[in-house]
């Protein structure tokens, strides 16, 4: 005998599994975590070496994918590029969604001007360019990784402030809030174990997809040359190297270009799948 | 006589909406507007109306969980719109809420136990032993299993839950329950079992009802006293019995006459209350109700009627009440 | 040959864990000018038996039995036959005529649109009829109204807009699925006054679907009361509640308090509930669902489904023991 609550949590792994745009996304994402993770460990070169003699080689049975201008191999620069797309988006999808749902959880539970406040800082947010806001941070603080997963991380902040608080002003509407204001309930407490935990679904959905929206972001920071710098791989920074011989060697740009499409394919698929698996219309329906 | 429990003393809530237009003042919503009432302990009061009456409004302003615009409310002689948070808090005790929809009230995502003993881990004076052994009494005496305190909400049915918000409601030990329509969401056969269940709770602990419905029989079944609601004002108050029997007001007897009744070769062609509610921004100088009243007169549209005394402890808001009662 | 006539009607539905049955035969017939209300708790069926009749079925929906209208059988029709019948033969008004109505088009160009769908009607005809409609169930300033877009409209109004979109083509039979559980008593009174005078009026059928006792008993000329996906009881309204035969009827009865009956003189009259609840449709019992519920089951109501027996003229009930319930009242 199993418990009603392992019950459906089986249930929900069985339609995820069954969900074909979860399902496929999802296997897309775990590639993308396994071949970083791998590169952790093993990579078929260093993605470091500098090997000139060995300039834009072909892919061959020695370099799967061939070699770039520096000749260095392009499969190991890619496999550790994914370390580095992925940690560009949980850096940033933390901060937005650390201060974002923060602020949406606030403007919800005060409303009144403080809603006001946080929602006009949120559409300030919004209308500023997400690439001018992160050139203007690289300029100031200059071009480095960090400084381009901040400047993504605070574009991600308005999307979660605004998210959050439309969620949370749904739950706020319902009854089971109503009764626990009616039992002596403070706000804060109100937001931590009633708000909260109902929004929740909903943010990890867009943090998904926010996830994907930070690797391409990263990429064309990079490739813009405001990212990650010399001679760490990334994604985007293989684009800008690629593009001068484009001509000569167009493989070089078709590689990165592949791992970036399917990363953000992989984790948009998934997002969309995520959300029909949380809607509650769908869950209700059981 | 009993003791008075509550009193509420020219209760009003007005609303502003949105401006519609640059150059107007912004309408304002009198939701409730100058509404006195007392309750008596370990009995029912009842208020009925229409939607859009106010009678929801009025039951938050008794919880407290909106301050009025004017007026006040005294439960057990402490002024409950004046009192300072923490203590408001913990006078909370006194007074629970059961609300209408048994599928919104509880949180999805927390266990019945969880659930029912949400308020009195908010008063923080019993330790996890003696919550549990609470939580296990309240369950019990709505008659749910202590066994089911594990359970999450989707795993019951409307009326179940509806006694697990009984339950929640029941935990503090309060003197006061306020319930807003606790029946009206649920099918024939288990609202006889809720309110049989709340009727067996006020003769067992002596507990007092703010019943508020739209449902006429079931007020009547419920409460020994009854208030009639119209645009945010009482129109009638009175002993049920008196009211339903003999109504003062042409609004009571109208909303008498518009129940159905499943009585065997009952024909419907009755006396029947034309137009609609009117507006609560736009309140007409006389009384609220004279644009559908068959009994208004001129001065009905000038002179709003007061809420008076009559016979057997009645009180209506109506220029023709004697002339009411007598025919 | 009766307008409609139902026989055997079954409807599976995809159920969580497999197929339920949500309507388990259901028989009956009605004519022109006749009226007829579905009278349950929710789950009982009285929806869904309403929905397979317009052969609107939620998705994985199956159905069985037979649906004929005047004579045609509804469930061999295409679904291009079916969307001819519906809203032009056949008409439904809703529970909720906010969610009915289209909040984007104004409600003349929604009363309209059946009429130059059906009857092939010019756009500007329509909208004179559309106004001579909305007069006719009772909208203050109707031409006006046309315009009007459906949130500013009051509930009541709604309603009316919605009964005079399913009047629009004259249909000939009228489903109305508690169309006044959303409205105050005195705008039910209103509307319940209107639908009664337009089916006399027009010599239409209706089938009134309401939980409520009072509105069925006070709105149509006969009654079936339904339980779990059959009708226990049916027959004249005035017989019928004269003497209620199924102890399921009788039990719902008792359970509504009702004004005037009030509590006699301090002392506490209690309600007299059904106990326990209504059963899981995906795991109804054998022989009478409603038995384990039931003051007078045996274990012979087990068994089997009772058949319907007679109570009196055109009135009957599906009890196994129905002699002694009746026997009972003394």
């Amino acid at each position: 005998m199993s418990s009603p609550a392992a019950l459906a949590g089986r249930g929900v792994l069985r339609r995820a599994l069954r969900h074909p745009s979860f399902a496929s996304g999802g296997a897309l994402t775990l590639l993308l975590v396994g071949v970083a993770a791998l590169s952790l460990a093993w990579t078929p070169h260093s993605a470091y070496l500098i090997q000139v003699r060995q300039r834009l080689l072909p892919p061959s049975g020695l370099h799967w994918l061939g070699t770039d201008t520096l000749g260095r191999d392009v499969l190991s620069m890619l496999m550790v590029g994914a370390q580095n797309s992925i940690m560009v988006g949980v850096v940033a999808v933390s901060i937005g969604l650390t201060a974002g749902v923060a602020l949406g959880l606030l403007a919800a539970a005060r409303r009144g001007w403080v809603e006001e406040a946080v929602m006009r800082l949120a559409d300030f947010g919004f209308a500023f360019p997400a690439i001018l806001l992160a050139i203007l941070f690289t300029a100031v603080f200059g071009p480095s990784a960090v400084n381009a997963i901040i400047a993504i991380g605070i574009f991600n902040v308005p999307v979660f402030a605004r998210i959050g608080r439309a969620a949370a002003n749904v739950v706020w509407a319902r009854e089971f809030v109503l009764a626990a204001r009616a039992a002596g309930k403070g706000r804060l407490r109100i937001t931590l174990e009633h708000v909260l935990p109902n929004i929740l679904p909903i943010l990890v959905v867009q943090a998904t997809i926010q996830f994907a929206i930070a690797i391409l972001a990263e990429a064309a920071l990079s490739y813009l040359g405001l990212g990650t710098q010399p001679p760490n791989p990334s994604w985007g920074r293989m684009l800008n190297e690629a593009q001068t011989m484009i001509f000569t060697a167009p493989l070089l740009a078709v590689f990165p270009g592949i791992a970036i499409a399917l990363s953000v394919l992989g984790l948009n698929l998934m997002g969309d799948g995520l959300r029909d698996l949380v809607d509650p219309r769908l869950a209700r329906a059981r | 006589m009993s003791e008075i429990l509550l009193e509420a003393r020219d209760l009003a809530r007005h609303y502003r909406l949105p401006r519609t237009s640059l150059f107007h003042p912004s309408p304002v919503v009198r939701a409730v507007d100058g509404v006195s009432f007392e309750l008596l302990r370990g009995r029912s009061f009842g208020i009925v109306g229409e939607s859009g009456c106010g009678k929801s409004t009025l039951a938050r302003l008794v919880m407290a969980l909106e301050p009025p615009s004017a007026g006040s409310v005294r439960l057990l002689g402490c002024d409950l719109t004046r009192l300072p948070a923490g203590e408001l808090r913990r006078l909370r005790s006194q007074f629970q809420m059961v609300f209408q929809d048994p599928f919104g009230s509880l949180d999805p995502r927390h266990t019945i136990g969880r659930a029912v003993g949400e308020p009195l881990s908010l008063l923080g004076d019993a330790d996890g032993a003696a919550r549990a052994e609470r939580v296990a009494e309240a369950l019990a005496a709505v008659g749910l299993s202590p066994a089911d305190r594990a359970k999450y909400p989707h795993e019951f049915s409307g009326g179940q839950r509806q006694r697990i918000a009984i339950a929640r409601a029941l935990i503090t030990r309060p003197a006061l329950i306020v319930a807003d329509e606790p029946v009206s969401a649920l099918d024939v056969s288990v609202r006889a079992q809720v309110l049989n269940l709340m009727q067996d709770l006020q003769d067992r602990n002596g507990l007092t009802y703010l019943f508020i419905s739209h449902d006429l029989a079931v007020v009547e079944y419920v409460c020994d006293e009854v208030a009639v609601m119209y645009l945010g004002r009482i129109v009638e108050r009175g002993p049920t019995q008196a009211v339903f029997r003999r109504p003062a007001h042409p609004y009571s007897r109208a909303l008498l006459d518009a129940v159905p009744r499943p009585e065997p070769g009952r024909r419907r062609r009755r006396r029947q209350l034309a137009g609609q509610v009117g507006s609560a921004t736009e309140r007409p100088a006389g009384c609220a109700f004279a644009p559908r009243c068959p009994l208004a007169e001129p001065r009905c549209r000038t002179q709003a009627p007061a809420l008076r005394p009559l016979d057997e402890g009645r009180f209506a808001a109506c220029h023709f009440a004697e002339a009411m009662l007598a025919g | 040959m009766s307008l409609l006539e139902v026989n055997a009607l079954r409807v599976r539905l995809r159920g969580p864990d497999g197929p339920v049955e949500a309507v388990r035969g259901v028989s009956f017939s009605l004519d022109r000018g006749q009226t007829m209300g579905l009278v349950g708790e929710s789950g009982c069926g009285k929806s869904m038996t309403a929905l397979a009749l317009l052969g609107l079925l939620p998705e994985g929906g199956l159905l069985h039995g037979s649906v004929r209208f005047e004579g045609r059988e509804l469930t061999q029709l295409s679904d291009r036959e079916l969307c001819r019948l519906r809203g032009n033969r056949i008409a439904m008004v809703f529970q909720e005529p906010m969610t009915a109505l289209n909040p984007l088009h104004s409600i003349g160009r929604q009363i309209a649109e059946p009429l130059c769908l059906h009857r092939g009607l010019s756009s500007e005809a329509a909208r004179g009829v559309a106004g001579e409609l909305l007069h006719r169930v009772g909208m203050p300033d109707a031409r006006a109204r046309l315009d009007a877009y459906p949130h500013q409209l009051s509930g009541g109004q709604r309603q009316r807009a919605l009964i005079a979109m399913a009047l629009a083509c004259e249909p000939d039979l009228l489903i109305a699925d508690e169309p006044t559980t959303a409205l105050d008593v005195t705008i039910q009174a209103q509307i319940l006054e209107l639908i009664v005078d337009l089916v006399h009026e027009r010599g239409m059928a209706l089938i009134l679907i309401s939980h409520d006792l009072g509105v069925i008993a006070e709105t149509v000329e006969r009654v079936a009361v339904m339980y779990a996906g059959r009708i226990v009881e049916m027959g004249p309204v005035a017989t019928v509640f004269g003497r209620l035969a199924h102890p399921y009827s009788r039990g719902l009865f008792a359970a509504i308090p009702r004004i005037g009956g009030g509590r006699s003189g301090g002392g506490r009259g209690r309600l007299a509930a059904i106990p326990g609840r209504v059963p899981d449709l995906a795991a109804l019992p054998t022989g009478c669902a409603f038995a384990d519920r039931c003051g007078h089951a045996q274990p012979v109501c087990r068994l089997a489904e009772p058949p319907p027996l007679a109570v009196g003229p055109e009135h009957w009930a599906a009890c196994g023991r129905l002699d002694a319930v009746l026997a009972s009242d003394g």
